[in-house]
């Protein structure tokens, strides 16, 4: 384990390195990265088989229990031999099939780091650290399937597969976060012994649903299962490695390791079975409409998935085994068929079955590995897929009261196989044809050996079960299972119920073959269905909220001041309102009432200089009456503070007013007539708006002014102006004694103020001159 | 008078605001101007009203004799007038400039202002 960390960092470093060298001669630390780590992990075979269990942990961030924890076991095992067995034969494949792309040292990148981070994800042993390979792998999977950024399938295809995957993979945090809350540890290896209390636990169910989501955004179930079919916009050898062999069969993985602590109550038997079932028949109908063989794959990988769903919801020791047995036998199969659609890609340019003919004759090798693999995933004896797809059988019908309906599902899937495997095993091959299609390109080593050596390794298995799988599979199934169990793999059952259902699936998916050609005509009448389809909705909603926020930003974002000045003053208004509502200080009029005949006549002079003023400005079209009435509420206003005691704030008041009213005649006498540029529709909106504030200025101002004042400054500065400050205008000494460096703020605002209009009086802005 | 002034404050906030949301620069500046007179009312009656009584030391004595009017928020006014200046000196020269400029008086118009070649 202590390998596979220290391992991750030269390759992340060795980047910018990686970019010089030529694609060709970059095959071999590529393919040796994944051989090595196949290698390391066959030397704990032997300890792993006899029970022996390795974990490695280095605290990262303990305080939030987030460690770089590590645990082999017979599942991690077998799935890390999975990936990096697999990651070899990619590496080797790829250097040929994308041989002088231009890109291909960050294509090594791209899948290197996959394979590490579905490495860290299969052997994690912390569920945070789990989660970040987790989506790690989600990351590196867009990058591959958007590797052909030019083209904007590809692009969109990407952020699909990211967008579903994602919002799984936030689903799983929650769920994962909970789950460490329920257990008490976020350690997995520990949370496996305390499956008993996570299941009593209240928040059992919203933490298995969580992960449930996404576990199922992750392995394509329905209704998500509309990524991996786009996800095909990939090359090929992403396309076999991640989407069928590995990364797909992530949230499988997750699910098996925690079916100790999550499996086995009626609400994880019935989601799994029930929407494995219908992903499993969906994948298995929309194989069938399919005339890209890639396609057609990508489909038929959605219905396996959705048996193995089964599987795990059946939970059965030997569903659990089929599990095994099957993913084994899926990954083989399935990689190998999408790497030979590879070759008659590379070689045709084509990947439509209805113009592909005769190729046996040009592409023997790939011929011979097309059959092998297509029988194997037919299930035909001796290969492994015939042993998986008895015990599939044998499993589903042995799962109690349903078991006949999840057969017939399962039943479904493997004939729709069959109906595959004899289109790309012998329809495209064999048949004499007196023109065959042309090849343009010829396949050489580096494409051929892979899917040969995995259709051989298929029928290696098969033919030697006991000595090749029966050891694996029986380690990786005691950590699902809880306990050790003996297993025994055979290919020859006897005269059993399996066989003849195998028989019937062969007769069946044959017959099915026969009449494929009118349901790949008919399929096209399904379109207006798939329209209601998921895929649709996804678009519906990526559409949707791209329109809608651009809404929503030119609603917010109007660009006018006055719509900014008017949301803000609501607020306020609100906020005030609110705070009142929820405080109800009442306001006492009885007392304001009574102060009213304290009015003086002088003031209600002043105050009858003002109402008119404003009026007048109203009205006034001239900009000249605009200043002079503004000059007098100023010097009005200034009155009132000589009134009240303040001759200091008049006395500036008066020099300012006089100040302004000469700087506008000054400044804007020059400025065209003052037009009325005014929204009469709207007009009354801001009447009502400007009216609400006053009103709630003049509302906060009489509550206010209700409750008493303890000024303990005015006391202060009464006492102390003379004394310390040493003069007898309080509010002169507050300025420039107490508070002299306020005085210093202003006036330094004041110079700025007065810098910028200097600034602005010289600035000529000349077309192209210089400011 | 005291029961006055709030109603003053509120009406002169209210046209100051109802300036402002209007297109026109001119009266953008007036009702910033009105605004700010509202605003000083408010601070000053908010600091309650004493009729008379500067707060002004007699020569005869070394402390403020009962009842002076408040001396802090005629210092906050006296600081908020002048910078209130200021900023009103700068919006009467920036609009005189963006007229010369853009050759309008309507704000709506300046959101094109960086199309504006210049």
């Amino acid at each position: 384990m202590l390998l596979a960390t220290i391992v991750r960092l030269p390759v992340t470093y060795a980047a910018p390195i990686m970019q010089r060298i030529p694609g060709r001669q970059l095959l071999v630390p590529a393919a040796l990265l994944p051989l090595v780590l196949f290698a390391y992990f066959c030397t704990y075979l032997s300890e792993i088989i006899s029970g022996k269990t390795f974990s490695f942990a280095y605290s990262w961030v303990p305080e939030l229990n987030i460690n770089l924890a590590f645990y082999l076991d017979g599942l991690s095992l077998f799935f890390a031999l999975l990936i990096s067995g697999f990651g070899v034969f990619i590496m080797v494949y790829s250097a040929e099939y994308l041989r002088g792309h231009p890109l291909l040292n960050r294509f090594y990148l791209y899948l290197s780091v996959f394979m590490l981070s579905m490495l860290g994800l299969v052997l994690a042993d912390n569920l945070i650290c789990l989660f970040i390979f987790w989506e790690l792998t989600s990351i590196s999977s867009y990058l591959l399937i958007g590797f052909s950024h030019d083209n904007p399938v590809s692009r969109s295809s990407a952020l699909q597969a990211l967008l579903v995957t994602g919002l799984g993979g936030l689903a799983l945090m929650t769920g994962m976060i909970l789950l460490g809350n329920v257990g008490g540890t976020y350690t997995i290896s520990e949370l496996l012994t305390r499956g008993e209390l996570v299941k009593s636990h209240p928040l059992y169910l919203p933490a298995l649903l969580l992960i449930l989501l996404g576990a199922f955004t992750k392995s394509a179930q329905f209704p998500f299962h509309f990524w991996l079919p786009n996800a095909m916009a990939a090359p090929t050898p992403v396309s076999a490695y991640l989407h069928s062999a590995t990364m797909v069969k992530a949230g499988v993985y997750l699910l098996a390791r925690f079916t100790p602590v999550l499996g086995g109550t009626e609400v994880w038997q019935y989601t799994l079975v029930t929407i494995g079932a219908i992903t499993a028949l969906l994948g298995a109908l929309l194989a069938v409409q399919h005339i890209d063989l890639k396609a057609i794959l990508a489909n038929t990988t959605i219905s396996s998935l959705g048996v193995l769903m089964i599987m795990l919801g059946i939970g059965t020791p030997a569903a659990l085994e089929a599990l095994l047995v099957f993913i084994l036998a899926h990954a083989l199969n399935k990689c190998a068929l999408f790497l030979i659609t590879g070759n008659i890609d590379h070689a045709t340019g084509t990947r439509d079955f209805k113009v592909l003919y005769g190729l046996a004759l040009n592409m023997r090798p790939t011929a011979v590995a097309a059959t092998m693999a297509a029988l194997s995933f037919a299930g035909m004896v001796p290969f492994l897929g015939f042993i998986s797809k008895e015990m599939l059988y044998d499993a589903t019908l042995g799962a109690g009261k349903a078991g006949f309906l999840i057969f017939s599902i399962v039943f479904i899937s493997k004939v729709v196989a069959i109906l595959i495997a004899i289109i790309i095993g012998y329809k495209l091959f064999w048949p004499r044809v007196s023109e065959p299609t042309p090849i343009h390109h010829p396949c050489g080593l580096n494409l051929t050996i892979p899917p040969m050596v995995m259709a051989s390794a298929a029928l290696a298995f098969g033919m030697l079960p006991g000595i090749m799988a029966t050891p694996l599979i029986q380690s990786a199934l005691a950590p699902i299972a809880g306990k050790t169990l003996f297993i025994e793999l055979k290919i020859w059952h006897g005269l059993s119920l399996g066989l003849i259902n195998s028989i019937m699936t062969f007769i069946l998916g044959t017959l099915v073959y026969t009449v494929h050609s009118r349901i790949i005509e008919f399929s096209p009448r399904l379109t207006p269905l798939y329209n209601y389809g998921p895929n649709s909705i996804y678009q519906f909603f990526v559409t949707g909220l791209v329109k809608g926020s651009s809404k929503l930003i030119s609603i917010i974002q109007s660009g006018y001041v006055r719509s900014y000045i008017s949301a803000i003053v609501l607020t306020m208004v609100g906020l005030v309102a609110l705070s009142l509502w929820n405080k109800v200080p009442l306001l006492n009029l009885t007392q304001e009432i009574k102060m009213l005949h304290d009015v003086r006549l002088y003031e209600l002079v002043l105050l009858f200089l003002i109402l008119p003023g404003l009026f007048f400005l109203f009205k006034t079209h001239s900009r000249l009456i605009a200043i002079a009435i503004m000059g007098i509420i100023g010097y009005s206003v200034a009155l009132f503070y000589i009134l009240f005691g303040a001759p200091d704030v008049a006395a500036t008041q008066l020099l300012i007013e006089t100040l302004t009213v000469v700087l506008f005649v000054l400044v804007l006498h020059r400025l065209p007539p003052f037009r009325f540029i005014s929204h009469k529709s709207k007009r009354y909106k801001y009447i009502l708006i400007s009216a609400l504030f006053g009103a709630m200025m003049t509302y906060v101002v009489l509550l206010v002014k209700q409750y008493p004042l303890h000024s303990e400054l005015k006391q202060f500065y009464g006492d102390n102006s003379y004394l310390q400050g040493h003069g007898r205008n309080i509010v002169n000494v507050i300025l420039v004694d107490f508070r002299g460096f306020d005085t210093l703020g202003e006036i330094t605002v004041l110079a700025v103020a007065a810098i910028g209009i200097v600034a602005l009086l010289r600035l000529r802005l000349e077309k192209g001159g210089k400011r | 008078m005291e029961i006055i002034l709030p109603f003053l404050i509120g009406i002169l906030f209210a046209s100051g605001l109802y300036l402002i949301l209007h297109r026109h620069f001119f009266k953008l500046i007036l009702g910033l101007m009105l605004f700010s007179l509202g605003t000083n009312l408010f601070v000053f009656v908010i600091g309650r009203l004493t009729r008379g009584g500067s707060p002004i030391i007699d020569k005869t004595a070394e402390t403020a004799t009962v009842p002076y009017a408040d001396p802090v928020p005629q210092a906050l006014l006296l600081t908020a007038i002048v910078i209130g200046l200021g900023i009103q000196a700068f919006a009467i020269v920036l609009i005189k400039r963006v007229y010369q400029s853009f050759n309008t008086n309507d704000l709506d118009e300046l959101r094109n202002a960086e199309l504006i070649e210049h």
